[in-house]
């Protein structure tokens, strides 16, 4: 085999190569993010049911806002 | 050779942090999601005295139910239960919501578990949770 028939194989693969590369990545992102869910329902909870001083924060702000 | 593993490397390195960033946060604050929070918080004060009577309970499967119909009186039993289904609504609303916002309504249902699981730990006690076979337990 030459040197040449060796790069046309490796350009022949490249975007198969690429295209595995890619999916690697998207597969990664499709994985659902627990610890973000969790750390996201924390602060709605938090907000709905009034259990930290974080829902008057909010209340706050919007009475500067309405001024 | 070199050349097509080097591009390879540098499109690699080039996407680790995009991927990093998706792991990092859920998006929760779209117009949507605010306005569902805020009906919900309004609610709650309508709710917490049947949560503590425990005529609702927190339900396994992010929801709430009616477990006792009786610790309400008669006459604001048929409000309680239009509660109970405002607030069931708002929640599919809001786990369906998160889940689109961050690109991915395939998560709904993972999200509902992720937030079932929480309701239950941050219920406060007195109040009736579900457990995982499905009894009231009283915390």
């Amino acid at each position: 085999m030459t040197t040449g028939d060796k790069r046309m194989r490796i350009e022949r693969w490249s975007p198969v190569l690429a295209a595995l590369g890619l999916s690697a990545c998207v597969t990664i992102n499709i994985y659902f993010p627990a610890a973000a869910a969790e750390k996201a329902a924390d602060r709605i909870i938090d907000e709905v049911w009034q259990l930290k001083n974080g829902a008057k924060v909010p209340a706050d702000e919007q009475h500067k806002e309405a001024k | 050779m070199i050349p097509v593993i080097r591009k390879l490397l540098v499109l690699l390195v080039l996407l680790t942090p995009i991927v990093a960033t998706a792991q990092g946060n859920l998006e929760i604050n779209t117009p949507a999601i605010s306005a569902l929070k805020n009906t919900m918080q309004a609610r709650h004060s309508q709710l917490a005295p049947h949560y503590a009577s425990g005529a609702v309970g927190v339900a396994r499967d992010g929801s709430i139910a009616m477990r006792d119909a009786n610790a309400v009186p008669l006459a604001q039993r048929q409000a309680v239960t239009g509660l109970v289904a405002a607030e069931n609504s708002d929640r599919a609303g809001l786990y369906r919501e998160i889940a689109r916002a961050n690109g991915h309504p395939e998560w709904e249902a993972e999200v509902r578990n992720t937030f079932a699981q929480r309701w239950a730990d941050k219920a406060q006690a007195g109040w009736y949770v579900q457990n995982a076979s499905g009894q009231w337990v009283q915390k």
